[in-house]
């Protein structure tokens, strides 16, 4: 059993509205960033499970997604899987890197 | 027999006190119910009223779901039992599953606390029992987070199973389908943004809420045994 640091991303589903990422995107071009758009707001959630290895801890955050972190009728999420942490309350190596 | 509402007071609920005097008002008892018991002590029927339970921390309604209360919560809805969330409270029922659907932030992101004018779409709900459809009900709003949001087969359902219970004349918040408020297949269980007990009175501009609450104490009586 190992502990693994674990990000999970929760987003608002496609086609649902985002207003607090309408607002940011429309004042965007007075801040001058004409450039940017398709912005899209939610939440960042850092936690440690122990797992035997990455594929457990994965299914077992995605569980805790289902049943508690999203609101599946709104919400998904997408999970990222770190470095086995050594010592809690640790900074979490490996993860916040999303992949490419 | 007089009829006893159960108000579920959560840590962060702010409207139970409301709620109370405005069920004494239509004629009922009312009488609060911590989320921490297990047990609902013999009510009649339960108000989840306003406010911020947990905090509104993650999601509004999202931790409040595991208050110990709510197991029998659920076995009361279950039974028949006449379950109604107000704002805050209609946000735990969508996040317990005992109702469809969530309510996003409002369109604009406008925290709106406002009079609304409401019609009542049916009857065939707990809190419109004799309640004639088409009638209008102002009744406030006070809320950051009510536009009511669901895809289009849940509403399709909602609609054609006569379980819209409350539109907005004018859609403050971008709720679907201006849905001011829902009721399960059966009835029983209801979920509405606008608050009755805040338009109970004279005084606070309206007494259009207690048309619903005494609707709310019917129905829960109806359901009791007949003394004989």
């Amino acid at each position: 059993m190992s502990r693994f640091a674990a990000l999970v991303e929760v987003r608002l589903r496609p086609g649902i509205a985002d207003p607090a990422g309408a607002t940011i995107e429309r004042s965007l071009p007075a801040l001058g960033f004409p450039d940017v758009s398709g912005v899209r707001t939610g939440k960042a959630i850092r936690l440690e499970v122990e797992a035997d290895d990455p594929g457990a801890a994965l299914a077992r955050v995605e569980e805790l997604c289902r049943r508690f972190l999203t609101n599946p009728v709104i919400e998904d999420a997408v999970v990222s899987i770190g470095e086995t942490v050594v010592g809690i309350g640790e900074p979490l190596p490996g993860v916040g890197d999303r992949p490419a | 027999m007089s009829v006893t509402v159960g108000v579920v007071l959560f840590p962060g609920t702010n409207c139970e006190h409301d709620v109370v005097e405005a069920v004494v008002r239509a004629g009922g008892e009312a009488r609060i119910v911590w989320h921490g018991d297990h047990h609902l002590a013999g009510v009649d029927a339960l108000v989840l009223p306003g406010g911020f339970a947990h905090g509104d921390y993650l999601r509004p309604g999202a931790i409040a779901r595991f208050s110990p209360v709510m197991t029998a919560v659920e076995a009361f809805a279950r039974e028949g039992g006449p379950v109604v969330g107000i704002c805050n409270g209609f946000q735990v029922l969508t996040e317990s599953h005992l109702l469809p659907g969530a309510l996003q932030k409002n369109r604009g992101l406008a925290f709106i606390c406002a009079p609304t004018e409401l019609e009542v779409v049916t009857d065939r709900s707990v809190l419109t029992r004799g309640v004639a459809p088409g009638s209008r009900l102002r009744i406030p709003i006070n809320h950051f987070e009510g536009n009511y949001t669901c895809d289009d087969a849940t509403l399709a359902e909602l609609v054609d199973g006569d379980r819209v219970v409350l539109r907005y004349t004018e859609n403050p918040n971008g709720s679907t389908g201006s849905i001011a408020g829902i009721a399960n297949p059966a009835g029983n269980v209801v979920g509405l943004m606008p608050h009755p007990e805040r338009a109970s009175d004279p005084l606070l501009g309206s007494t259009d809420g207690l048309v619903l609450l005494a609707a709310l104490l019917v129905s829960a009586g109806a359901r009791l045994p007949v003394a004989t």
